[in-house]
């Protein structure tokens, strides 16, 4: 398989970049690591005219912090995601995510930010990104702006983001100091694998030993990665417990749409998001309170 | 379009279109057959090249995202006669049978014992998981790359005395 013809470019800067998007619309892709663009070439459900690859860009990669907030560069790759040992003890969601993507040689090339805006229901980043409140930072030529990740999915394959935008930075809030923790589940037929279903869950708890906040994000239930909004009001300010984790579990999966296919009935696996986001919620309580003992 | 690679240590420059997968480059344009083909679909790994060193699935990869840097194929493995040790350990522990997969295995082992020079028998399974094996059930390429790691190790303590192929 090879893909139709188009034409290539590989901007050196940023600016390059938004000029060439700006005035070519959705005519141009944008490639990144390319683990999922270029499939999509191969079997020509892509047929752009113009790939403008942002992989000589300096600055689009990296984690690092300030002010609170975790800033993850879009282009950074799965396995510097898996690598960054700085993010433990802060987003151990992430560190938990990134090695369950896909097998070592696709993490070494595919990248979060085209994950993220690639938007594949089954595709495990954004239901991280909904779990942490994640904030995109989307750059066109006219200027900036942020989306957050709330209401950023909106459909398989479907974003917030325009054809003239660049995804550059991912932020997440993460005071220094706060008591957190994360896990990710995910229940897969073999290594290298999409999710059947998977389950991302983000807990920070107060000094009385209360949750303070909890996000959870589901993967592969639903058009879309779904926010457990119900679910993560429902622990907001309570004192953890088995019985906490059972109702706000129900509540996780009575928010799942999952469709029945080969990998199982939608009972199944709005089952399997039950029981995922009960141990999940039981593992990243334990993270977070061990994070201070 | 050009496209300028140093593929074994050689520049190479060629036209190509854009959408020339890697894999057709190193293939047909160059000629080095050694880089399989299996599922073109990202799945099995005998597409397997280094990419500055990094394994990636070169049917996934377009020949313009290589331009400047550099591919290694299994070509590029042996130096002159001497084997590279990762396929002596294949050859010692019989860690192929009908060889498909044996480019791209060899391949992500030499990159492994790069970063872990030690690797338990765990680290391995986890680095060839993104490449298929049909025939030998992977204990014996675990095996291989053990092999390998050793040499590399009694290399590293005796220079002077070259691996030789038993
Ligand atoms: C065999 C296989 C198994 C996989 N398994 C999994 C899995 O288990 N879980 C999972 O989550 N993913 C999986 N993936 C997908 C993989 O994670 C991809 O790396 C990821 O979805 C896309 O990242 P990329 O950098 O390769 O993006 P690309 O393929 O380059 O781009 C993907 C899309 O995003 C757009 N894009 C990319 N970057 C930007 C940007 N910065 N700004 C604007 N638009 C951008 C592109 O235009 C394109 O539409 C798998 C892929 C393969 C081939
Ligand atoms: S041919 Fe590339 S992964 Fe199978
Ligand atoms: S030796 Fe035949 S596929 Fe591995």
């Amino acid at each position: 398989m090879f893909p139709a013809a188009f034409d290539y470019s590989a901007p050196a800067t940023l600016d390059e970049a938004l000029a060439i998007l700006g005035e070519h619309g959705d005519d141009a892709k944008v490639l990144a690591g390319g683990q999922s663009l270029i499939p999509l070439l191969k079997l020509r459900f892509a047929q752009p005219s113009l790939i403008v690859d942002i992989g000589r860009i300096p600055g689009l990669s990296g984690v690092d912090s300030e002010n609170g907030t975790v800033r993850i560069g879009s282009r950074t790759r799965h396995r510097d995601v898996e690598a960054a040992s700085q993010l433990r003890g802060r987003l151990d969601v992430l560190l938990a995510a990134a090695p369950q993507i896909s097998d070592p040689l696709i993490r070494n090339v595919g990248t979060i930010g085209g994950s993220v805006v690639h938007a594949d229901p089954q595709g495990d980043w954004g239901a991280v990104m909904l779990a942490v409140d994640a904030e995109f930072v989307l750059r066109s030529a006219k200027g900036e702006r942020i989306g957050p990740a709330d209401g950023f999915f909106q459909g398989p394959f479907t974003t917030a983001i325009s054809p003239d935008e660049v995804l550059t930075t991912i932020r997440i809030p993460s005071p220094s100091g706060a008591r957190t923790g994360g896990s990710y589940h995910k229940m897969e037929r073999k290594i290298g694998d999409f999710a059947t279903v998977a389950t991302a869950v983000h807990v920070v708890l107060g000094d009385d030993g209360r949750i303070t906040r909890a996000g959870i994000g589901l993967t592969a239930v639903g058009p879309h990665n779904i926010k457990a909004k119900e679910a993560e009001a429902a622990l907001a300010g309570q004192e953890p417990s088995t019985e906490l984790y059972a109702e706000a579990a129900r509540l996780a999966a009575a928010a799942a749409e999952p469709n029945s296919d080969i990998r199982g009935t939608a009972e199944y696996k709005k089952d399997v998001v039950r029981v995922f986001v009960q141990r999940g919620l039981r593992d990243a309580v334990k993270r977070a309170q061990g994070a201070n003992s | 379009m050009n496209v300028t690679v140093e593929v074994n240590g050689v520049e190479k420059s060629v036209d190509c279109e854009p959408r020339t997968l890697l894999v057709d480059f190193i293939r047909t344009k160059l000629g080095l057959t050694g880089t399989h083909i299996g599922c073109d679909t990202s799945n099995c790994g005998a597409c397997t090249v280094l990419l500055d060193g990094t394994p990636v699935k070169s049917c996934t990869q377009l020949a313009a995202m290589a331009g400047g840097r550099k591919v290694t194929t299994v070509e590029g493995l042996a130096q002159g006669a001497a084997l590279d040790p990762v396929q002596e350990g294949f050859h010692v522990e019989h860690g192929l049978q009908c060889g498909f997969c044996t480019p791209g295995m060899m391949l992500v082992g030499k990159a492994l014992l790069e970063d872990n020079p030690n690797p338990t028998d765990d680290e391995i399974r986890w680095a060839i998981s993104g490449n298929i094996c049909r025939c030998t059930g992977y204990m014996n390429i675990v095996k291989a790359i053990q092999h390998a790691a050793a040499t590399k190790a009694a290399v590293k303590e005796q220079p002077a005395e070259p691996a030789g192929v038993s």
